[in-house]
């Protein structure tokens, strides 16, 4: 009986200098963090103002620093591809072994898409909607902070796979036979599996949070067709998330069933089917991209109707064909594996069924045109992300209708051509929006706005890199290079490649550009400091409270009288000479009491889920009763909400006089 | 005169549509909120009951559904589960009439209930793995076991959840917080057998024939 499972000294790699390089310097950086906090004083403040927080605008924070940290991991993955497939050609091999290349591949994916795309995007909601909405919290705040740090659980845990033991090699969809025990017997998929599983009850959660906040705790006079558009992205997301998540913690639980107690559903023998699993993950699949990229148009569409001073053009129009994508998303998975060897009719419907959702997603983007059309645009960089989406987006989604005719799907499967279409949608759509989304909100988040030309700085450098690193991938497609290979004999490609990875150093310049535009928006907070707390002369209820706002965002809670609340409001201000505001009766709100539940239990779910990875069964067990006294002393607190006194809310509005009553 | 009258007392602002009625109550925000989570609970299954379907009959020359399901076991199972769900109902309305008591009556027949249930339930899988029809045997079977032992795990969680809420009821007594996790409590509890209806006919009904 071995105390600690399959864990040994081996499992931690001492001979690859790449990797105890890397992790060596990422152990050194969160030491250092600590070491500065601990030295500085700063522990009573984080643990008490921001890790036990159940604030919504603290949570939306925290996550959109999770997103920006691991967008630097998932980057540095990037670089590692696209300089080993510069390299590696004709008999030269590389730099990266192959199952260190498989492993890099498969932490790309998966870290982008679930640890920067999904904590970016669930940030922004969360720091967002309830102010647009006009309202103090979520539905349920303590569940959206356990939602939140069951994301970091398995950020952590994908992060520990790099020093301890190995990550999967399968790709990031970890399709089965290969990642059977069969043929993937190392704890990579393990990691893959519990990282992925705990994360996604968080992404759950957080659904079920925002579909019930949304639908039931809107301000008086928030009705559905004065909702700001991006709430309604974010209901839509929400719902998709609600149907869909539920699929991808029921396929994974079977893949674990398989794995750990010798299951049959995907094996090879006993009647498994490993074409299911490929159904079913990419039942949630392909919602999932819908997921990412609704709250994006969400985005640009308050970007654009903020920076042409116009109403969105076409709001029903925007409702409807958001409600229409969120529908049709859960239609059309099957493209993704055309050459399944489905029937003609069966791949038919699919292809047609995908070519549809072109139709509303063209009607977003006239919509946002003709938003921008006789609109006085400001060329603020939030715009300049919104237009380079426009453009590019365009032709990453023409990419798309060609790869939904199946014909055509057969010849450049699994190509890069495949690669570079879908990075040309969810780069300019995902990334360029939660960036346009991050300086657009900036301002309201922490009172001061962000440095424009070091913002302009990187938009072109991603601009420009994007194009050069994923227009030669179509071209290697078409030639007929397949993804995922380690090295290739076909020399013809190599230039194409290499004109690739030059177009990862532009977009790494370009995060640089961002990193710098931190810092010195930071050293000068006082000059681009907002005291007003509408920097961009903005539309929605967010602006119309204080930057930042306090943890009641909302002295009395807004009367909404139409769309764009907060315009209206301020037009008929001016109308009316600007009366001074009525003096009210400020009364004593009640927020709910900060609460460790998220963080403690999220402690013992990476406690729990490292032992289920390694096998240490008793530490499992441990961390399963943990997390569960954790939730019963929860359940028996007494106090559950904190009265914040009326003399401390008139001192804050009298301190932070609002532009407009409201 | 009167028509007239009755017409200028309408005042306009008065008809505010529902969907602009502002925040709900926290009862129907937390009871609306819990509907979405069993709603997707509901969506997890169906992906097990598709998988069931896809896979119910590669048996690799092993049991098929007819050879193994014992049906009175089942419907002695069943009728456990649906009385409970019945008792759940009576403890609600103990809970709505402040009645401590029976609170904890019908709480006992319904985790008794559910009890048995699971007893029942553990009892045929035992003798299915003992009779070599265990679920490392066929597709058929990992799939059989799974779909049905995720309802028993949830029957498990809910007898978990039940005691925990009469240890409030004694504790800290009806008070709203308590009065939301015991409706949130029924809420599941009622769904629990919703599943197991379907269970019962997809898998037992309709495996008989296979």
């Amino acid at each position: 009986m071995n105390l600690l499972g399959k864990l040994t000294w081996s499992a931690i790699p001492f001979d690859q200098p790449i990797i105890m390089g890397a992790s060596g310097g990422m152990i050194l950086g969160i030491l250092a963090v600590v070491a500065w906090v601990t030295l500085k004083g700063y522990v009573p403040y984080l643990w008490n103002e921001w890790l036990t927080s159940v604030d919504h605008k603290r949570i939306g924070v925290m996550y959109i620093v999770l997103a920006l940290l691991m967008l630097l991991r998932g980057f540095s993955d990037a670089i590692m591809m696209r300089a080993q497939q510069a390299v590696a050609a004709g008999g030269a091999q590389g730099y990266l072994p192959p199952e260190h290349f498989d492993q890099i591949f498969s932490a790309h994916g998966t870290i982008m898409i679930f640890f920067v795309a999904m904590p970016f995007i669930i940030g922004l909601m969360n720091f967002v909607v309830p102010l647009q909405l006009g309202i103090r919290d979520v539905a349920f705040p303590t569940l959206n902070s356990v939602s939140l740090w069951l994301t970091a659980s398995g950020i952590l845990l994908t992060n520990i796979s790099l020093v301890v033991g190995e990550f999967a090699k399968t790709g990031w969809v970890a399709y089965p036979p290969l990642s059977e025990l069969q043929f993937s017997p190392g704890v990579g998929v393990d990691y893959y599996l519990w990282s992925l599983q705990i994360s996604g009850v968080g992404t759950l959660l957080t659904g079920i949070n925002f579909v019930t906040t949304i639908l039931k705790t809107r301000a008086p006079g928030m009705g559905y067709m004065r909702m700001p558009v991006f709430c309604w992205t974010a209901l839509a997301s929400n719902l998709m998330i609600v149907a869909v998540f539920p699929i991808l913690t029921a396929t994974f639980a079977m893949l674990l069933l398989d794995r750990y107690l010798g299951f049959h559903f995907f094996s090879v023998d006993a009647g498994g089917n490993a074409m299911m699993y490929v159904n079913l993950f990419w039942m949630w699949g392909h919602p999932e991209v819908y997921i990412l990229v609704l709250p994006a148009f969400g985005v640009y569409s308050e970007v654009s109707a903020t920076f042409s001073g116009k109403p969105l053009f076409g709001y029903r129009s925007m409702v409807a064909a958001t409600m229409v994508i969120c529908v049709l998303s859960m239609m059309v998975w099957l493209h993704h594996f055309f050459t399944m060897g489905a029937s003609a009719s069966v791949n038919a419907v699919f292809g047609v069924a995908s070519m549809i959702i072109g139709v509303p997603t063209g009607v977003k983007i006239f919509n946002w045109l003709f938003t921008m059309y006789g609109g006085r645009v400001r060329f603020t960089v939030p715009v300049l992300w919104a237009i380079g989406f426009m453009v590019t987006f365009v032709l990453g989604g023409l990419t798309g209708v060609l790869l939904a005719v199946p014909p055509v799907d057969w010849q450049v499967h699994n190509s890069l051509f495949l690669v570079a279409h879908f990075h040309h949608v969810i780069i300019p759509g995902v990334v360029f929006g939660v960036f346009a989304g991050y300086m657009y909100w900036f301002p309201k988040a922490f009172g001061f706005t962000l440095d424009e030309s070091w913002g302009r700085r990187a938009f072109w450098c991603w601009f420009i890199g994007f194009h050069v690193s994923f227009m030669p991938l179509y071209v290697v497609g078409l030639m007929g290079m397949t993804r995922r290979l380690q090295h290739y004999d076909v020399v013809s490609w190599q230039p194409w490649l290499i004109v690739a990875a030059a177009g990862v150093v532009i977009i790494f310049a370009g995060v640089i550009c961002q990193i710098m535009q931190f810092a010195v928006s930071i050293r000068h907070r006082e000059q681009l400091r907002d005291v007003t707390g509408d920097p961009w002369n903005g539309r929605t209820l967010e602006w119309s409270t204080a930057s930042p706002p306090p943890a009641w965002n909302f002295a009395f809670l807004p009367r909404v009288a139409g769309r764009d609340a907060y315009w209206i409001q301020k037009t008929l201000a001016r109308a009316k000479q600007v009366q001074p505001a009525p003096r009210r009766k400020y009364e004593p709100i009640e927020v709910p009491k900060n609460t460790p539940t998220g963080f403690v239990n999220a402690f013992f779910a990476v406690v729990t889920g490292f032992a289920l990875i390694w096998h240490i069964w008793w530490m499992a067990a441990l961390g399963a009763v943990g997390g569960f006294v954790t939730f019963l002393v929860f359940a028996f607190r007494e106090e559950e909400e904190v009265e914040i006194p009326a003399e401390t809310i008139a001192r804050f509005d009298r301190a932070h006089p609002a532009e407009v009553a409201l | 005169m009167s028509l007239a009258v009755a017409v200028s007392d309408v005042n306009e602002d008065a008809f505010v549509p529902a969907s602009e009625a502002g925040p709900a109550p926290k009862r129907i925000v937390v009871a609306f909120g819990f509907w979405v989570f069993l709603l997707s609970d509901i969506v997890m299954f169906s992906v097990l009951f598709a998988a069931y379907a896809v896979l119910v009959r590669a048996t690799a020359g092993g049991p098929s559904g007819a050879q193994l399901f014992n049906q009175v076991s089942v419907a002695v199972q069943t009728a456990c589960l649906l009385i409970s769900s019945y008792t759940c109902g009576m403890m609600s309305l103990a809970v709505s009439a402040r009645q401590r008591f029976n609170t904890y009556i019908f709480a006992l027949v319904t985790f008794v209930l559910g009890a048995a249930f699971l007893y029942l339930e553990v009892h045929e899988f035992a003798s299915m793995i003992a009779r070599g029809a265990a679920p490392q045997r066929s597709a058929f079977l990992s799939a059989f076991f799974t779909v049905v032992g995720c309802h028993g795990l949830h029957v498990t969680a809910g007898l978990i959840w039940l005691a925990v809420m009469m240890a409030q009821v004694a504790f800290k007594g009806f008070r709203p917080s308590v009065d939301r996790r015991l409706l949130c409590f029924a809420l599941f509890w009622h769904a629990l057998d919703i599943i197991w209806v379907w269970l019962f006919t997809a898998v037992y009904l309709m495996g008989i024939r296979l």
